[in-house]
């Protein structure tokens, strides 16, 4: 449905003004008028009146019944990544709540725009211990870049206007609403909703200071070895096309955060890999050598920089950023570039000279080339019987051309993934960046696919992380979501075993996890599946996955004990990155 | 990088929460919080916090860059002593018959400009307020003899160079961002590699 159809019915299916209506009509007025058409939920005592409420908006507002409070987030990320739009959640209190403690912080960490509703005993009730009551406000602050208990169902209306816009605009982020009992209940005199565009205490984005824009494009100018790394803010930005022309400009090597995934496709000539622990060869080493770092959108994460102490000293460092307290969190920079990259990155550009980098960019290849003989070629095209995780995505490129969206988990499969994946547009990579959920792929795949729904959506999930929220094989079930689910079995907990391994004296401490049968559990699912074990099936195994119309799970067994290399070692430095 | 007393100022929107909000950005970073009073401020409806620690200029900056990413906080400032005027407050109970009989206990409280605030038959409450140090003397001092009770109240704290804060509220009630929200200067010096 085209936006401009979404207006012209808005007028037709909501309430009017002067009506009398219950709190709970009001929260799901405010949804439509937010234009959430998915909502990912679970009731419980508490948010019953609101469920109740939901029964006549039907056919407006889509409720995926989740299995889980953790799925119900996980999937309201997925949706909120996929589809640039925000997220929403819906919860009872108590144990509802809390179970989505774990997306927020995941949501926090990550800039996910997600406005969660969680149901709250009556307000005569709080603070006595009543049943099901948590002090959701409270256990939800640190992981929340806003929340609120609303008391009195008059409150919502411009609360929930609230909630959405700063769940949306600045750093994005998770947004926790948090309504008593007697305010989903009570009637009020609904004056109709306003979008809210202003909060006076809240700067969405810094005002861009000129003077700093054209400190960064002199000091870029006079760059001998310039290096570009882009974060998820070029996303979040839509700033896509603008950072294309900024590095093509001048021809700029590029780099991606894990976050920043797909806001560059991956065969663009200026495309370097991937950054941090597990990312390439050249980019890592190159951080060391470059003169000047433009960070985009990025928040310098320990697994991106390695030991601090020895991370780009050479190098002045333009950092461009819509959250000021980013700016020199980690890394100093020599310039801080304050602002919404969409309005910076235009700016910039305008300013830069056009200089010939090639030698430059040569010498990333080079290492490259390093790097696919050292790691990639066995990776990719094993010499042994064994499969690996490497190869599995490469034909899955083959098969899917990078027009897929990929939805990994936590782990090897995760690192291999992110690093072998093809993307050809933005928005394509869905996956647990800084808080390293497990268990977060199955929910946030549904998520993803509910987002953009004409579109594949591939979660790749190691055999340890599916079993951590398995029960969505229900939600799937039930509302046909099509999710390809391709778990990467070698196990164990792969990425503890590889740390044991290499820092552990080879001490398996509980890295062995059995599992159960994944495609009798899916069948039991009504979900078609199947297992590959050999190589000479591998392939048609994929395309049968993904012609298959509807969801479909596909189980590849992978070497036990295979590496995820290149790896930069905890406590060093980006430039010591070990290629095996 | 020395560590050094810090004064940070926060204006926020008077809501439910905030101290949580506020608070918990030092706990997590195991922060602790010398002192911590919270008020109106000069401007109708705004709460003003005045939060004491000990820390280096370098995580005090980013403390308050964490602090006024928070939805209802306007503004926070850090300041060092020499900026400021500022005041703690203390209250001390001593036995009546203490002072009654020698007499060079009340000598010393005047001497720190100590005020009776309750006088009864068996103690008698003074209060004084000055900086830090006078209380600790006047405490330490007191100590000697049976003090029953001692409450230091937080520091308060007035900028010297501040203008208040009524015209910066009405350029966060515009839509547009003030300018001058980026205090960053260009920062070159690039030696030293902070963790917080």
């Amino acid at each position: 449905m085209s936006t401009l159809e979404k207006t012209e019915t808005l007028e037709a299916t909501t309430i009017a003004a002067n009506t009398q209506i219950s709190g709970s009509q009001a929260v799901l007025e405010a949804l439509i008028h937010e234009g959430v058409d998915t909502v990912f939920g679970y009731p419980g005592g508490a948010i019953m009146p609101i469920y109740d409420a939901l029964y006549d908006y039907n056919d407006k507002l889509k409720h995926i019944l989740v299995r889980h409070e953790q799925g119900g987030i996980h999937a309201a990320q997925g949706y909120a990544r996929t589809s640039g739009r925000v997220g929403v959640a819906f919860a009872t209190s108590g144990p509802g709540a809390t179970n989505l403690v774990t997306g927020l912080a995941d949501a926090m960490i990550d800039s996910n725009p997600v406005v969660c509703i969680t149901g709250q005993v009556f307000a005569s009730l709080l603070g006595t211990d009543a049943f099901q009551e948590t002090d959701v406000i409270n256990i939800t602050t640190p992981v929340t870049k806003w929340n609120y208990q609303v008391t009195d169902a008059t409150e919502i209306p411009s609360v929930l206007a609230k909630a959405f816009y700063i769940a949306k605009t600045g750093r994005p982020g998770p947004v926790l609403i948090d309504i008593t009992k007697n305010a989903q209940l009570q009637l009020f005199d609904y004056e109709g909703y306003n979008k809210c565009n202003h909060v006076r205490s809240y700067r969405p984005a810094p005002i861009v200071r000129k003077e700093y824009v054209e400190e960064a494009a002199r000091i870029i100018n006079e760059a001998k070895k310039p290096f570009v790394l882009f974060g998820q803010g070029i996303i979040l930005g839509k700033a896509e096309e603008e950072f294309k022309r900024f590095i093509e400009k001048s021809g700029f090597p590029a780099a991606a955060t894990v976050m920043g995934l797909s806001a560059l496709p991956t065969d663009h000539p200026l495309h370097v890999g991937m950054l941090g622990m597990h990312g390439n060869y050249a980019p890592n080493v190159m951080t060391n050598e470059c003169d000047v770092l433009i960070a985009i959108g990025m928040r310098f994460d320990d697994r991106v920089t390695g030991r601090l102490d020895k991370y780009a000293k050479q190098a002045k460092i333009v950092h461009l950023d819509i959250d000021p307290a980013e700016i020199d969190k980690n890394v100093k920079a020599a310039v801080p570039v304050w602002g919404d990259c969409k309005e910076t990155l235009p700016m910039l550009t305008a300013l830069l000279d056009k200089i010939d980098h090639t030698a430059w960019l040569q010498q990333f290849r080079e290492l490259e080339k390093e790097e696919i003989k050292e790691v990639i070629n066995e990776e990719l095209n094993p010499t042994t019987d064994i499969m690996t995780m490497g190869e599995v995505i490469r034909e899955l490129n083959e098969l899917t051309g990078g027009d897929a969206v990929i939805v990994t988990d936590v782990g090897q499969h995760q690192m291999v993934a992110c690093r072998y994946a093809k993307y050809n547009q933005s928005k394509s990579s869905v996956t647990s960046g800084g808080l390293g959920t497990m268990g977060f792929g199955l929910p946030a795949a549904i998520g993803a696919w509910y987002g953009t729904p004409d579109r594949d959506v591939i979660a790749i999930i190691g055999d340890g992380g599916i079993q951590m929220t398995i029960q969505e094989l229900g939600t799937i079930m039930q509302f046909g979501a099509k999710v390809k689910i391709l778990i990467l079995n070698n196990e164990f907990l792969g990425m503890v075993r590889q740390w044991q391994q290499l820092f552990h004296d080879k001490r398996y401490s509980f890295v062995n996890i059995t599992s159960p049968d994944f495609v009798a559990v899916a069948k039991g699912y009504y979900i078609d599946g199947n297992k590959v074990t050999e190589r000479k099936d591998l392939k048609s195994a994929l395309k049968t996955m993904l012609e298959h119309d509807g969801s479909y799970l596909l189980e590849v067994m992978v070497g036990k004990e295979n590496n995820v290399f290149p790896m930069v070692a905890q406590g060093t430095s980006v430039s010591e990155i070990r290629l095996k | 990088m020395e560590k050094q007393e810090y004064t940070i100022t926060v204006y926020t929107e008077n809501t439910i929460g905030m101290i949580g909000r506020i608070t918990g950005i030092f706990s997590r970073r195991k922060i602790n919080i010398e002192s911590l009073n919270t008020s109106p401020s000069e401007v109708d409806g705004i709460h003003r916090f005045t939060i004491l620690i000990s820390e280096s200029e370098e995580v005090v900056r980013k403390l308050c860059r964490q602090i006024e990413k928070q939805v209802e906080v306007l503004k926070a400032y850090f300041n060092t002593n020499d900026e400021l005027i500022w005041q703690e407050q203390a209250l001390y109970k001593v036995p009546a018959d203490v002072i009654a009989e020698k007499a060079y206990v009340e000598r010393l409280l005047r001497q720190y400009g100590a005020n009776v605030v309750v006088i009864r038959n068996d103690y008698i409450v003074f209060e004084t307020a000055g900086h830090r140090e006078e209380i600790d003397r006047l405490t330490a001092e007191l100590g000697k003899y049976k003090l029953i009770e001692f409450v230091r109240g937080a520091r308060i704290a007035i900028i010297k160079d501040s203008a208040g804060f009524h015209a910066k509220l009405k350029q966060f009630e515009e839509e547009e961002p003030a300018p001058d929200i980026v205090e960053n200067e260009f920062l070159d010096q690039r030696d030293d590699v902070f963790t917080m």
